[in-house]
């Protein structure tokens, strides 16, 4: 029987059960865009893919710290206080601390490159950076800021679209923004959007498709109806690209598709060039 | 004193749910409506760069012998021409139709109505080709800069972002038995309940009806309905006419604060 014995002598290199959990979560990740798994330092501070140009969601603090060199909040204290449709206050409260924001965009004014402006950076980790009553009001007041300043807005769009527990006081919010847009629109000063992943919904059927000047980052997802929605609809299914900022600026609505690295010196460039001089 | 037996079948007020379904009907169409309202009525095709929408109906006629632009949102009468209106779902050439059109009344110092009677802006692939969110938001852009008065009338489905390009005006009318809201309770049932056969639940939670509305100040007032259709459109017409000549004694730029106010207040 020793014949056999040594055969089913078994291998000194034991599977461990728990490697899995000593691997820290997030050290490897897959390209939202073009599925390349790559280590998660490989995206660098700016967390782009290093295959696609991709720009990893980014929360509005860290946009701002990438962006800025100076940053002064404004209404950092606003939030919404009555959220009353069953199970939004937890909803709010987790976002809240998951963002370090009140709200679903963080404003103030901004140096960009030696530029002076009002920013204003949508966040997509706080409720898919849904437009609720206080997303809105913080957008209208940097418009309203800004008229009354005379500075140019540089608004970062990412939105899922309308805050479905506010109802008709979401879509409110698109209106009441593109009052102050008009408003500042008048005063003929720069209204720069940036178009990042993803802009849907009321935000892409209002204040995102209002600006004067359209950037938009590498294939970020932008559009109006969700390509279910469309799919459903129309019993086909749709290219791929569809609603990537690629086929918008093919189709007319992007005025530039800019990489993560290069939006600073891009927007510093276009606000220098809307300084009123005498010629 | 009325003896309260449960159920009262002569003056029932209807559920949320049962207003959904009335708006949804077939109750009055845009062209029965302008003709029951207007006069002289010419409709103009267009928007000069891309098509004509159907279901988009805009144009001139006369209230009471003075000049108003038109332009309404119509489902369509027989299945025909439901098919080509998409039941009541604008292209973005629609929205840059009715753009064009409040230009030209801008231009004449003609106030505007629109009708509005939509489940939405149309999700179809040349709407998000050609921009449907950008002709919504041009739209509304343009709509708060208007120098003439500007009235909208809910009819029936007043539907998102399609309804609202239309009704960012000077004050928001709802007919009785219509509905406004951020999306339709089946697609409000099934993002936040993932269950869509949850809308009438939905159409009770979302305050879609005129009467929430008028609480919230979303419109500032609400048509009564009646089978005879004529008395109806006597109403509007009258009442149209008294708020056009107090809009009209505003200054352009009275006007135009007191409409951004009025969205500001949200």
């Amino acid at each position: 029987m020793d014949l056999y014995e040594n055969q089913r002598s078994t291998s000194k290199i034991k599977r461990d059960a728990s490697v899995n959990d000593r691997i820290p979560d997030g050290l490897f990740l897959a390209c939202p865009y073009c599925g390349t798994q790559m280590y998660n330092k490989q995206l660098g501070d700016y967390r782009v893919c290093a295959k696609c140009g991709y720009g990893f969601r980014l929360q509005a603090r860290e946009r701002v710290a990438l962006l800025t060199d100076n940053f002064e909040e404004m209404d950092a204290d606003i939030e919404m206080t009555t959220p009353d449709f069953p199970g939004y206050a937890e909803k709010l409260a987790r976002a809240k601390s998951q963002t370090d924001l009140g709200e679903s965009v963080l404003t103030g004014v901004a140096n960009i490159e030696g530029e002076q402006v009002a920013l204003g950076v949508m966040d997509s980790y706080f409720m898919m950076g849904s437009l609720g009553s206080m997303t809105g009001e913080k957008i209208t007041r940097l418009f309203e800021y800004a008229t009354a300043h005379q500075l140019p807005v540089v608004l970062f769009t990412a939105s899922g679209g309308a805050r479905m527990q506010e109802g008709i006081n979401s879509l409110m919010q698109m209106a009441k923004v593109s009052a102050a847009v008009a408003a500042h629109q008048e005063a003929g000063l720069l209204y720069l959007v940036v178009l990042t992943d993803p802009t849907t919904g009321g935000v892409t059927a209002s204040f995102a498709m209002q600006g004067d000047v359209t950037l938009a980052e590498p294939h970020a997802l932008v559009g109006f109806a969700g390509a279910r929605v469309i799919e459903s609809t129309i019993h086909e299914k749709l290219p791929k690209d569809f609603q990537r900022v690629e086929t918008l600026l093919e189709n007319g609505f992007v005025d530039k598709i800019v990489p993560r690295a290069e939006l600073g010196q891009i927007i510093a460039k276009i606000v220098k060039l809307h300084h009123r001089t005498e010629i | 004193m009325a003896v309260n037996i449960g159920l009262n079948l002569f003056r029932h007020e209807l559920t949320p749910a049962e207003v959904v379904k009335k708006s949804r009907e077939d109750r009055f169409f845009a062209r029965e409506i302008i003709d029951g309202i207007f006069t002289d009525f010419i409709e103009f095709h267009g928007d000069r760069q891309s098509g004509d929408d159907m279901s988009v109906i805009g144009g001139i006629a006369a209230l009471n012998g003075k000049p108003v632009t038109i332009i309404a949102i119509d489902k369509g009468i027989d299945i025909n021409d439901k098919l080509s209106k998409r039941n009541g779902s604008p292209e973005p050439w629609g929205y840059r139709k009715a753009q064009r059109l409040m230009q030209q009344a801008n231009k004449f110092h003609r106030p505007i109505v629109t009708f509005i009677n939509t489940p939405g802006a149309f999700p179809g692939k040349t709407a998000e080709a050609q921009g449907q969110g950008e002709a919504i938001a041009k739209s509304i852009l343009e709509s708060m800069k208007l120098t003439v008065p500007m009235i909208a009338i809910i009819y029936g489905e007043g539907g998102s972002g399609g309804a609202l390009a239309l009704a960012t005006s000077d004050q928001v009318w709802m007919f009785q038995n219509a509905t406004y809201s951020i999306l339709s309770p089946e697609g409000f049932a099934s993002i936040l309940w993932k269950d869509s056969k949850r809308s009438d639940e939905a159409a009770g939670v979302m305050g879609l009806t005129p009467k929430d509305l008028l609480n919230k100040n979303v419109i500032e007032y609400i048509i009564p309905e009646s089978r005879n259709h004529p008395r109806v459109f006597n109403l509007i017409r009258k009442r149209l006419d008294d708020e056009f000549t107090r809009l009209n004694e505003l200054t352009p730029d009275e006007l135009i604060a007191q409409r951004r106010a009025r969205f500001r207040a949200f």
